[in-house]
């Protein structure tokens, strides 16, 4: 699933794996995290795939996701937090129906992080993950994780079946 | 015409299991006056501890009541006629003996309800018969396979329904009433029908009601007949003349050259069915049981209705007389009773018992047409959105209405109002303004300290008098500390600076 930044050049199946998780590390909101994701949103959506956002850091805002490109009445947002924003990812995950599942989970220890691969790898979906930096340290079932650094600038910390970039990558411009 | 007729030997006591938390426990149906109450029916764990219909209520209490001891030597219970024999190898722990009245009314009940059941199969179902039910199948032999296959789908249905049950499929509904008598599984048709009816006794030929004022049966027997073959044989002037017309109408409706007339049963187009307790529960855990075993009956029923609920009602019988009332709406037409099951769970998970709950009642007043969704049937998009659909269903049978929200633009200049309230009209031209972060924080939050920078703007945005919510600020992206970009404002002409989203 083509990623649409530099990060396609560099991540070996050429974007985002698909039917896995993709983890991403950061201080919070405002790291550019959505200048990362729209681009693949936006083409899910287009598509005629549902996209669902578990438990994000604020209210998502219409006009600057339609902005991006997403098709709105495609997209939703569930506003549960704690083991409910869990069982939602995993639900939404296995269904197989979503085009991609962007969850906000700082509570998933390692055991649920595996178990949400499970959930995406049999449901054949994307699923995006976003934790604290406090996780950075953790081991993580993720074949793919980043971490976001300031705005718009993140470093690949582990993408399976290829060499770590170790140089931080520029992504996304602007806003 | 290819009728099926099922009987059901032990419809009394199984009606009544169906009630019990478990039924493996000794359990009979007791019937008579209060003084001299006998054991009518019993099942399996009760029969192994002796129980035999007939004895009465206090001795087969004892039966089970009494510890059984693993010593061969417990004489004393061996007075019991016909007790089990394996029963020193067991252990020595006792169960009571549950029991119930016999209900002729709640025979008749289940009756009715397989009837509706089986109307699932057939639009002509009748309760003609007592202990059975005779239906006709040939056009569903059509649609639902040979009849292999529809014999096996009544038996597993019937099994899951825990009723035990013969069968058998003859030409017409005396024939197969007669025959059940004898087998379990026979399909006869038109050419093996009189040979199959000659080989029968006598007394199992249904003979009995054809004349309440003479023993036809056993006239015929004392003049020196065994099976229906040898009447078949007679010619039909001098069988008339010997035992009357009524015979000669019985063994024309056997042979299908008399039609029978048969009421149909009916089914009412609502469903209310009630589940009463023992104990009080206090905890919803504690409804589980009962409920998955009424929507299996709503699932049945509906089968039957060729129908599904859109929406049902659980209602509670409290301690104290009150009621109380759980709606439990679905977002689509469902029949199946493991979907319902787990919606009506997530559903119940969000409730509060107001007290101990005596009885639960299951109430579906409306029934919706049903469109079955063959999912192997659908590609590609269809089937996503039904996968979709039901997604949507379960996430907002758990998490409830307000938490699958989705993302609409308004034509509206405050953040709160356009993004949180849901305010003003939908905005329809998609031309770009000036440039929104895609988070907003739910409340401005005071971030006096945090701001390093200020990146862009100011915009004004002042709105909001006509409605009492006006408000007059300048917005900017700003750096924040730890070098994030968020969205924050001032009031013109005043201190403080508040955070009011993040551009992700």
């Amino acid at each position: 699933m083509p990623a649409a930044t530099p990060l396609d050049a560099l991540l070996p199946g050429g974007g985002w794996p698909p039917a896995a998780i993709s983890e991403l590390l950061s201080s919070g909101a405002g790291n550019g995290e959505l200048a990362l994701l729209w681009p693949v949103l936006s083409r899910l959506t287009r598509q005629g795939r549902p996209i669902v956002l578990v438990s994000p850091p604020g209210a998502p805002y219409p006009a600057a996701w339609r902005r991006a490109g997403v098709v709105l009445e495609q997209c939703h947002w569930l506003d549960v937090q704690g083991r409910e924003a869990l069982w939602a990812t995993e639900q939404c995950l296995r269904a197989g129906c979503c085009g991609a599942v962007v969850a906000w989970l700082a509570q998933a220890d390692g055991r649920l992080m595996r178990r949400l691969q499970v959930a995406a790898a049999s449901g054949d979906t994307l699923a995006f993950v976003h934790r604290p930096l406090a996780k950075v340290a953790e081991a993580s079932p993720a074949p793919l994780r980043l971490r976001l650094h300031r705005h718009a600038e993140l470093e690949v910390l582990k993408c399976r079946g290829g060499l770590a970039p170790s140089r931080r990558i520029a992504f996304g411009g602007g806003a | 015409m290819r009728w099926v007729c099922l009987l059901f030997p032990r419809l009394a006591l199984e009606g009544a299991l169906r009630r019990r938390p478990d039924p493996e426990a000794p359990f009979a149906l007791i019937d008579g006056p209060v003084q001299r109450q006998c054991i009518r029916a019993a099942n399996r764990a009760a029969r192994e501890r002796g129980v035999r219909p007939g004895q009465a209520l206090g001795f087969a209490e004892a039966l089970c009541n009494a510890p059984l001891f693993k010593a061969p030597d417990a004489a004393p219970l061996s007075k019991a006629p016909n007790s089990a024999p394996d029963r020193g190898s067991r252990s020595g722990s006792s169960q009571r003996l549950e029991t119930a009245p016999f209900d002729a009314e709640s025979v008749e009940r289940w009756r009715r309800r397989l009837a509706t059941w089986a109307y699932g199969f057939s639009a002509q179902v009748s309760l003609h018969y007592p202990h059975a039910l005779v239906f006709e199948v040939a056009s569903s032999l059509d649609l639902l396979g040979p009849w292999p296959r529809l014999e096996a789908r009544l038996r597993g249905e019937l099994g899951e329904l825990g009723f035990s049950h013969r069968l058998v499929i003859a030409p017409n509904p005396a024939a197969a009433r007669v025959l059940v008598n004898v087998h379990d599984g026979l399909a006869v048709d038109e050419n093996g029908l009189e040979s199959a009816l000659a080989t029968l006794r006598l007394d199992r030929a249904g003979l009995a009601s054809i004349d309440s004022d003479r023993d036809i049966l056993q006239t015929l027997n004392r003049s020196g007949f065994q099976r229906l073959g040898e009447l078949f044989a007679l010619p039909r002037s001098a069988l008339a003349r010997r035992f009357g017309g009524g015979l000669m109408r019985h063994l024309g409706e056997l042979r299908g050259e008399w039609p029978l007339a048969l009421d149909y049963h009916r089914p009412t187009p609502r469903f209310s069915r009630t589940f009463e307790f023992d104990q009080p529960v206090h905890a919803i855990a504690g409804l589980a049981f009962p409920l998955k075993r009424l929507l299996q009956e709503l699932s049945v029923f509906l089968v039957g209705q060729d129908a599904g609920v859109e929406r049902f009602r659980l209602q509670f019988g409290l301690e104290g007389g009150s009621v109380q009332h759980v709606g439990i709406g679905l977002l689509a037409v469902q029949r199946d009773p493991d979907t319902l099951l787990e919606l009506a769970r997530a559903h119940l998970e969000r409730v509060r018992l107001e007290g101990p709950v005596l009885s639960l009642t299951l109430f579906a007043p409306r029934l919706s047409d049903y469109a079955p969704t063959r999912r192997e049937l659908l590609e590609g998009p269809a089937r996503q959105a039904q996968a979709w659909a039901a997604l949507h269903q379960r996430l907002v049978a758990r998490l409830g209405e307000s938490a699958l929200r989705p993302l609409v633009e308004h034509r509206e200049h405050r953040p709160e109002m356009a993004v949180l309230n849901g305010a003003g009209p939908r905005a329809r031209d998609a031309s770009a303004g000036p440039s929104r972060p895609g988070w907003l924080v739910p409340a401005p939050q005071r971030c006096d300290g945090d701001v390093v920078q200020l990146l862009a703007g100011p915009e004004r945005i002042e709105s909001g008098w006509w409605d009492g919510g006006d408000i007059r600020r300048d917005y900017y992206l700003a750096q924040w500390v730890d070098g994030r970009h968020a969205w924050v404002w001032c009031e013109p002409g005043r201190q403080g600076w508040y955070l009011h989203g993040w551009f992700g």
